[in-house]
């Protein structure tokens, strides 16, 4: 039996918010490495390709399209949050972050397909 | 959060609606081919354009990403807010140190 404060856990918008905060938190972890990665064209421009070539490899590609996802959600997310503070309600919140995923996933798939 | 980081948040996260917009065009555009370290610097070398587009994200994105921290320590973990605060002042000031770091490298 599910205790009464945690019914919403599962339901689509509780999941909806977890989804938009880990993406943040994952996006967050990886900043400072993407940072990182850009400033080795300070030691040259060969310094970064070899970084670049690295990255070819297959597990790289799908983690590249990992984030492509979680950047994408994450943006749809936000988006779907600024337009409920800052606009009149509208139903079909459920929808709209389902749409959200949707459209992410897409993208990232899209991604993979034109990088392999 | 306060009312002064809860508006810093969104007025952080609403400038970057279009330039994550760019950012996720720019991505599909330079691995169209295969990345290259000479594609990416010679769009970027000398780009006023770029240096201010970059400039300007990774301070918005600093700003977003240390407020959204400190919202998880709060609520996720045993730091009080003050000692939360703090942490994720110091993870910002760190993206933003990197991430300026970063603009440079390619900009220059």
């Amino acid at each position: 039996m599910i205790a009464r404060g945690k019914m919403h856990r599962g339901s689509a918008l509780w999941i909806a918010a977890m989804v938009h905060r880990l993406s943040g938190l994952a996006l967050a972890i990886f900043l400072p490495l993407h940072f990182l990665a850009l400033a080795l064209a300070i030691k040259g421009e060969a310094k970064l390709e070899s970084f670049l070539r690295w990255t070819d490899q297959p597990l790289v590609k799908f983690a590249e399209g990992a984030l492509v996802f979680l950047l994408t959600i994450h943006l749809l997310g936000g988006l779907r949050v600024l337009a409920i503070e800052n606009l009149d309600w509208r139903d079909g919140q459920k929808q709209l972050a389902t749409i959200a995923a949707a459209i992410s996933a897409i993208i990232a798939f899209i991604f993979l397909a034109r990088v392999f | 959060m306060t009312m002064r980081l809860y508006v810093w948040q969104r007025a952080t996260a609403a400038l970057m609606v279009p330039l994550v917009l760019v950012h996720i065009a720019v991505i599909f555009y330079a691995t169209q081919k295969g990345m290259t370290a000479a594609d990416i610097l010679s769009r970027t070398h000398g780009s006023i354009m770029w240096a201010s587009y970059y400039g300007l994200f990774v301070a918005a994105a600093s700003i977003h990403a240390a407020i959204g921290v400190r919202n998880v320590l709060t609520e996720w973990s045993p730091l009080t807010g003050l000692r939360a605060g703090r942490l994720a002042l110091m993870f910002g000031l760190l993206l933003a140190a990197l991430g300026a770091r970063a603009v440079l490298a390619v900009v220059l």
